[in-house]
């Protein structure tokens, strides 16, 4: 059944489906965000330890949704993933390092004998936290800016730039993405903690008023960087696949068309936003914990809208700013007919594993955490 | 390609791959074995509800974990050092290899990350079916992640299920099912977690000796013992049979590998098994030295043939069989190959050149290129000789994993009589060869990954794609960098992880501390 879809639909089946991971993810670094509220909204052991005990019951989702983003694209897109993964070397490495240093901290933490000390793991916490969301940020921004690199007629990549990826770092757009998204990743981890953590013991007042405090405060400061990112988006430049020839040629206020042209996103665009303002509305003003479920929809919506833009329609994902023509779309970049079939069947277990997800998130969520849990037994807890 | 190629470079993201890979295997059998253990203790739990069962299952689940949280730490680097270090191997067979990979998160991980929580955080939130349920989904996803992974790899060693695209200049699936029922495939996966299995329960094991020589938790490690004994004497006789079966695919689809398995260099009828030996450190293919400086077969006549084609009396090639041809065993030598293999390339070219300016002149080039493009890999070789792995590595490699996979039934034998019989206290030799047991197991495993990777070189993917054009477009000093990077960071992260896991035993289970 799915074997007689014709290619196109198929390569735009897929964009859509690495498209939801990707926003998947973007709401699931409410882990990271959480991570950076270490030693400034969570100071003494005990509210580190509320803090670190609820993240530490999900890290492995967010960093999993990262692995299958990046199958998800070598499966569907394997040249972006040779060009991108083997051309931004070092950006990726960079990424990559952060994680790495994540998956051991909340495990080893609090265990004696540790080598480098509480201290040092909460740094690589914060670090990936902060550093790691930025660097992606960077990374989705080269979607829209582009990146210097050429393809052979084998395929084969060349970066042209000594930086190999981290020149990203060195354009406005892709620097306010970045720390646009790590504001983002603080007030959804804040919103998450006030949903996770009981609050009924008289010690954690001041962590549940601190949490809502910086709910404000990071959305308050993500605000400059999202219009900084808005207004580049609508008025930058894009680089546009011509259907019938395949050639790619900078095009101005390409992504405004595009906006305009699919006015889906422009909707999906506003209701996110509108989605995230009312869960700040509801978490600071109104004592609500559960805004990080409207705030976790609203940056999924946002975060199709950026992954729509960048690769419908007939626009590169990924664009050579040295070569226009070894830019990458997603009917160049992409599997064959055959493989994307085959992978089609595969997705469709996707609701499947969502649904368990989701039961076992709410069974293990119905009873908050609470002050007894973490203070109790000192070894079975992070 | 070829006037660019930085051997250097590809050296050192070869080394890169390998230290990965080598880290990434200390925690990932442990996991693989242990989450099964960990299965059993909590399902005996459930079924007894002796409380005794629930502090032994919570203990090695503590070590579980802490094993657990650094394999998916190496783990991440190991997945996208493809993109990073062999960005070309990523695009020429992407269309094939990602989707393993791809379906390995969505079928294997998420059920890890899952229940990996809940076995540990749901003790009092789920009930006691549910939580026993998790444990063993965390068990399952595991060793699901190893299928698919190692599905993957099994089709690196003997590609299946997909042909050439001149027209995009890669490799493209035709079959999903040939690529996941692919015999080396079947034999890869299941070789690789029963020998885990034995790790683990070796694992469990030398925990247990030491509690034993120690005199704490002796009911504790006595009852650990008796269930990691049976568990590791059964995953025992699955590796011999899928050890066997492994040799035996060789034979059919790496023959290289296993003439060097075997130091194998002129190929004759009734091959005996080198039961050990010393290879000559300096044979070169096609000289007179001799292969050996000393054997010793196994006194089995032909055991080799009858290994490699169930037939005592068969012909096995040899290394030079392979690299020089035998017309009498109508083996075409890899010298041949090259030149079928450049002339393909030469013809892919030529298509290309032409495909947008002479219709004609590409549908000749292209059928040129049909009739020798099963050796398009070859056309990337410089000399014959490169085509023959390390002989010495592999050689002693294989030695030292099926020496010490022969001793390991043995000692499972021993720990599971005398721990039945409750007489371990009092066999010292015994408690300390258990603890050395898990070293041996340890050493066994890492040169099994040895003879299976270093023995297929110097292809990315046999026959089709060598490490040299498999490579990304890096200098050796970026490589060189990371290595180095990666090396200190795993090793500082490796130090942590057994300063935590030996203060934990030290600490051991909670029933008796109080």
């Amino acid at each position: 059944m799915i074997g007689s879809l014709p290619q196109e639909l198929l390569q735009q089946i897929w964009w859509l489906i690495a498209s939801v991971v990707g926003s998947l993810f973007l709401f699931l670094t409410f882990v990271q965000g959480g991570q950076t509220l270490l030693g400034s909204v969570a100071v003494t052991d005990l509210e580190k330890r509320l803090v670190l005990n609820s993240l530490g019951r999900k890290w492995e989702l967010t960093f999993t949704t990262l692995v299958l983003f990046g199958g998800a694209l070598f499966a569907a897109f394997p040249l972006f993933y040779a060009t991108s993964f083997g051309g931004a070397y070092w950006a990726w490495i960079a990424i990559l390092f952060t994680f790495v240093i994540q998956a051991v901290s909340y495990e080893y933490r609090k265990k004696p004998d540790n080598l480098l000390g509480s201290a040092v793991y909460e740094i690589f916490l914060v670090i990936n936290g902060s550093l790691g969301i930025f660097l992606i940020g960077a990374a989705v921004g080269t979607f829209f800016t582009g990146a210097s690199f050429s393809l052979n007629e084998f395929n084969s990549v060349t970066w042209h730039g000594p930086l190999r990826g981290l020149e990203a770092a060195n354009s406005l757009f892709n620097i306010s993405l970045g720390i646009f998204l790590v504001f983002v990743a603080r007030v959804l981890g804040g919103q998450y903690l006030l949903n996770s953590i009981d609050f009924s013991a008289v010690e954690t007042s001041r962590l549940e008023a601190n949490l809502r405090r910086s709910v404000l405060r990071n959305f308050i400061l993500l605000l400059p960087f999202l219009l900084v990112v808005l207004l580049r988006l609508i008025t930058m430049s894009g680089y546009a696949v011509d259907p019938a020839t395949g050639m790619v040629a900078l095009e101005k206020g390409k992504y405004l068309a595009n906006l305009l042209a699919m006015p889906q996103y422009l909707l999906l665009l506003l209701v996110g936003l509108v989605l995230v303002i009312w869960s700040v509305v509801l978490t600071v003003f109104k004592g609500s914990r559960k805004g990080i479920w409207l705030a976790g929809l609203g940056t999924v919506l946002v975060g199709l809208t950026v992954f729509g833009l960048a690769g419908y329609n007939n626009t590169a994902f990924y664009p050579s700013t040295y070569d226009p023509q070894s830019s990458l779309t997603i009917y160049n970049a992409s599997s064959s007919h055959y493989t994307l079939t085959a992978m089609t069947y595969v997705a469709l277990a996707v609701p499947f594993v969502l649904a368990y997800i989701a039961y076992f998130w709410n069974r293990m969520d119905a009873t908050k955490l609470s002050v007894g849990e973490v203070a109790g037994q000192e070894e079975e807890v992070y | 390609m070829l006037e660019q190629l930085d051997l250097s470079m590809v050296n050192w993201a070869r080394a890169q791959f390998a230290m990965t890979a080598m880290f990434h295997w200390i925690f990932v059998p442990l996991t693989l074995g242990l989450s099964f253990l960990v299965a059993f203790f909590e399902t005996y739990y459930v079924k007894t509800g002796d409380e005794k069962w629930k502090e032994i299952t919570k203990f090695w689940m503590k070590l579980f974990g802490i094993n657990f949280a650094i394999g998916v730490a190496t783990g991440i680097i190991l997945e996208f050092e493809f993109g990073t270090n062999w960005s070309n191997y990523s695009w020429m067979v992407g269309d094939i290899f990602g989707a393993p990979l791809a379906i390995e998160g969505i079928f294997a991980f998420f059920i890890e990350a899952t229940f990996f929580a809940v076995m540990f955080f749901g003790w009092d939130r789920i009930s006691k079916g549910m939580h026993l349920f998790s444990t063993w989904m965390v068990a399952i996803g595991s060793n699901l992640s190893a299928v698919w992974i190692l599905v993957a790899n099994g089709w690196m060693q003997h590609p299946v299920g997909m042909s050439f695209n001149p027209d995009t200049v890669r490799f493209e699936m035709h079959n999903f099912f040939e690529l996941i029922s692919s015999p080396v495939a079947v034999s890869k996966f299941s070789h690789a977690t029963t020998s885990s299995f034995q790790l683990a329960s070796f694992f469990v094991i030398a925990v247990s000796c030491w509690f034993l020589m120690q005199k704490r938790h002796a009911e504790m490690a006595r009852k650990s013992i008796v269930v990691a004994s049976v568990f590791g004497l059964l995953a025992s006789g699955l590796v011999f049979i899928t050890g066997d079966d492994a040799a035996h695919s060789d034979a059919q689809v790496q023959p290289m590998k296993l003439a060097a398995m075997e130091g194998l260099y002129e190929g004759h009828s009734k091959v005996n098994l080198v039961a050990m030996g010393v290879p000559t450190g300096t044979k070169k293919p096609g000289d007179n030295q001799p292969a050996f400086l000393f054997k010793m077969d196994v006194p089995v006549p032909g055991m080799l043939s009858f290994l490699a084609n169930r037939d005592f009396g068969s012909f096995v090639p040899g290394i030079n069989d392979l690299v020089y041809g035998n017309r009498e065993q109508q083996i075409i030598g890899v010298a041949d190959r090259m030149k079928s293999g450049k002339a393909a390339l030469a013809a892919l070219t030529r298509y290309k050149e032409e495909k947008n300016r002479d219709p004609q002149a590409a549908s000749l080039a292209l059928a040129d290129f049909e009739k020798v493009k099963d050796d398009l890999g070859y056309g990337y070789l410089v000399e014959p000789e490169q085509a023959v792995p390390s002989v010495p590595l592999t050689f002693y490699a294989f030695r030292v994993m099926v020496i010490l996979g022969s001793l390991f039934p043995i000692i499972f034998l021993l720990f599971l009589v005398y721990a039945v019989k409750n007489s371990l206290t009092e066999k010292t030799w015994l408690l300390r060869l258990g603890i050395a047991s898990v070293f041996l197991a340890y050493l066994a495993s890492q040169a099994g990954w040895v003879v299976a990777e270093v023995g297929r070189q110097p292809w990315a993917i046999q026959g089709l794609l060598p490490v040299t054009v498999a490579r990304s477009n890096l200098t050796a000093g970026t490589v060189q960098s990371t290595f180095v990077m990666f090396l200190v960071l795993f090793t500082v992260l490796l130090v942590a992880e057994l300063k935590i896991m030996l203060k934990q035993i030290t600490i051991g289970p909670k029933e008796e501390r109080s």
